[in-house]
């Protein structure tokens, strides 16, 4: 049977949560395909989570059980993909849209003929090919679009577009992936890889609540206020350009037209005005809640529950209730 | 030493965007600019140059007749020379075929390092860079906050969620940054009035070595639009007003409730 290939994203040897939500998206449409969902890991750690990967729906995981995987920039995973998609002719590979991996599909594309559709929030088939929907321009317009007959369909996930689902299948089959990167993969090693992802705070593009902050804030330390408020919430923490701009908050934490696109559940912001290019980031959200001093900010117009009022009453106010809510 | 900026001509992002209902590609009747995030290239570009003078810097732009003034706009930062392609066949390419015809024209020009911005602020697919990268055969260096030339080579820090990546790499390269990298100057009189008097090629895709240009156009596009429709207005929603004792706090928390959020 052909393959619907799954490329997962890992971190710290462990799926990201978008793994298993770009899973669940491919059982959805893999049946339509006449495809099986596997999944293609790169890098060691597969054997550790197959079970995981089973039962979230991959029959198998091709595992490529090599550091060069992140050892070099992006090609030898591209070299690794290029091989197994050479000798498996999968229908369709479907990886997730962040920076990093979006790299790998493209230089992918190039190599193996494909074309690729980035950040889709929907997938469907008509006749016989993936069709994907995609909200461009800040959320403002939806579109659906699909690959070219002819080409491999390489298709970019949105997080949290789909909820990740168990399957009740067993551990999927680890097939190991031997390829060795060409020299010209390895011209670009990484000498150092600094991770400064805080105090188990999921990231803002995977956590289902994020709460957001902006020149309101006033200080840096406004940010430790959003950061307790976060923890309570198990959410992440995002920004303002105006808050990253200050040094406040680092860069990677940006939402917006020139940051990160997120749609969680809920995004709770708080002394942000709701430009328009901050909007272009988080206007996908669920549920969008707003607290600012000026009643007239853009970000009501799309709040589902806004508070007009001082955040440095409100949010306090807020983790008390929060916390007496725990006990 | 040269250097290759790829820039690209877009829509303002102060405007609501749209797509044109026939084509199905963006709209660009609307007031467009040089896209914001190319100004942190341009700026990286002009800070090398000044840390080496012999370094010359070559904006590069592939648009239509309307994206002329893009042109200028990046040549007043400081930028030496622009190459703008310009030909009716690149219409309706998607990122592999915007690639393709950035790609040809960078090896046209010669360059040692193409510096990008790590995404177009109206196509957002962040893909360019690392396409063109492939199709040159060349390491691609994308999302770097930190850029430093040394002896043949460069090192960068990759941007990503978790952090970065420190990465070292030999010349020549496709490097996309990131605003994270540096502070972009405002354009000085001086610069604007040097603009009029610097070398603008405009070059159609016959002026381009080594492109199969059954690759590029409408027509070569492999990411294909079928539908697009606006977005639904969202219904108004619950606004309250803080009373300054925290009840607002605690119709929050009830709200959030309903929704199982807390
Ligand atoms: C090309 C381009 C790209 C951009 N990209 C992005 C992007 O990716 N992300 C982004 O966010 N922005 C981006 N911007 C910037 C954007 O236009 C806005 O300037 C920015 O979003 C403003 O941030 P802010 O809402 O924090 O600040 P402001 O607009 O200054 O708003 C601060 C808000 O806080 C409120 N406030 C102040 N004190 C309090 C208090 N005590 N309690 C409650 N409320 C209070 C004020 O009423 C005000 O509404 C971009 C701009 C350009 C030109
Ligand atoms: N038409 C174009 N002309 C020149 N450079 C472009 C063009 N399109 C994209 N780029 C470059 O590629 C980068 C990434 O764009 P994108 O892949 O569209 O998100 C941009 O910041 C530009 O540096």
């Amino acid at each position: 049977m052909t393959e619907l290939l799954v490329l997962v994203d890992h971190s710290g040897g462990a799926p990201r949560r978008i793994t298993l939500q770009l899973l669940a998206a491919a059982r959805a449409v893999a049946p339509a395909l006449g495809a099986e969902v596997a999944a293609v890991w790169l890098g060691p750690g597969a054997a550790e989570h197959a079970a995981t990967l089973g039962a979230h729906g991959a029959v198998r995981v091709h595992h490529w059980d090599s550091a060069d995987a992140k050892g070099y920039v992006t090609l030898p995973q591209v070299e690794a993909l290029a091989a197994l998609v050479a000798a498996d002719r999968p229908a369709a590979v479907l990886f997730a849209s962040s920076n990093h991996v979006k790299d790998v599909a493209a230089r992918l594309a190039v190599r193996v003929d494909g074309g690729v559709i980035t950040d889709a929030t929907g997938l469907a088939v008509e006749d016989g090919a993936v069709v994907a929907t995609k909200e461009v321009f800040g959320g403002d317009v939806i579109t659906t679009s699909r690959v070219a007959d002819g080409h491999l369909p390489l298709i970019g996930v949105a997080s949290n577009a789909f909820a990740a689902e168990e399957s009740g299948g067993g551990p999927a089959e680890v097939v190991a992936l031997d390829v060795a990167p060409s020299d010209a993969a390895t011209a670009a090693p990484v000498t150092d890889a600094v991770v400064q992802a805080g105090a188990g705070r999921p990231d803002i593009a995977e956590a289902s609540i994020v709460v957001s902050g902006g020149r309101g804030l006033g200080d840096a330390s406004g940010f430790e206020l959003l950061e307790r408020l976060a923890d309570l919430l198990g959410g992440g923490v995002g920004a303002s350009r105006a808050a990253t701009d200050a040094g406040w908050y680092p860069h990677r934490f940006q939402i917006g037209q020139t940051g990160r696109t997120i749609s969680p559940s809920l995004y709770l912001g708080t002394g942000i005005s709701g430009a328009i290019q901050h909007r272009a980031g988080m206007q996908t959200s669920q549920h969008v809640v707003a607290i600012n001093k000026d009643p007239e900010a853009p970000i009501f117009q799309i709040a589902d529950f806004g508070i007009v009022g001082d955040l440095h009453q409100v949010v306090p106010k807020l983790i008390e209730q929060l916390e007496a809510r725990r006990g | 030493m040269r250097i290759v900026i790829p820039v690209k001509w877009v829509p303002d992002t102060a405007g609501e965007k749209h797509l044109d209902p026939g084509s199905l590609t963006v709209d660009r009747s609307v007031a467009s600019v040089l896209c914001p995030v190319n100004e942190f290239a341009i700026e990286e570009a002009v800070r090398i140059k000044e840390a080496a003078p012999e370094t010359e810097t070559v904006v590069l732009i592939v648009g239509p007749e309307a994206a002329g003034p893009t042109a200028a706009k990046a040549l007043s930062y400081g930028l030496d020379r622009a190459v703008r392609v310009t030909d009716d066949a690149v219409a309706g390419s998607d990122a592999i075929g915007t690639a393709r015809v950035i790609a040809a024209a960078a090896s046209t020009i010669g360059f040692d390092l193409l510096l990008f911005g790590n995404q177009s602020t109206d196509a957002r697919t962040s893909l360019v860079p690392a396409m063109v990268a492939e199709l040159l055969g060349l390491p691609s260096i994308t999302y770097a906050r930190r850029l430093e030339l040394v002896d043949g080579g460069l090192v960068a820090d990759r941007e990503h969620e978790e952090g970065y990546d420190t990465v070292s790499s030999p010349l020549p390269a496709v490097v996309s940054v990131v605003e994270a990298i540096n502070e972009p100057r405002f354009p000085s009189f001086k610069g604007i009035m040097a603009a009029k008097s610097k070398p603008q090629d405009v070059w159609d895709l016959s002026a381009l070595d080594g492109l199969d240009t059954a690759l590029v156009g409408a027509g070569a596009a492999r990411a294909v639009v079928g539908t697009a429709t606006p977005r639904p207005p969202k219904a108004a929603g619950t606004v309250v007003t803080d009373d300054g004792a925290g009840s607002s706090a605690a119709e929050l928390v009830a709200w959030m409730a309903e929704r199982k959020f807390v």
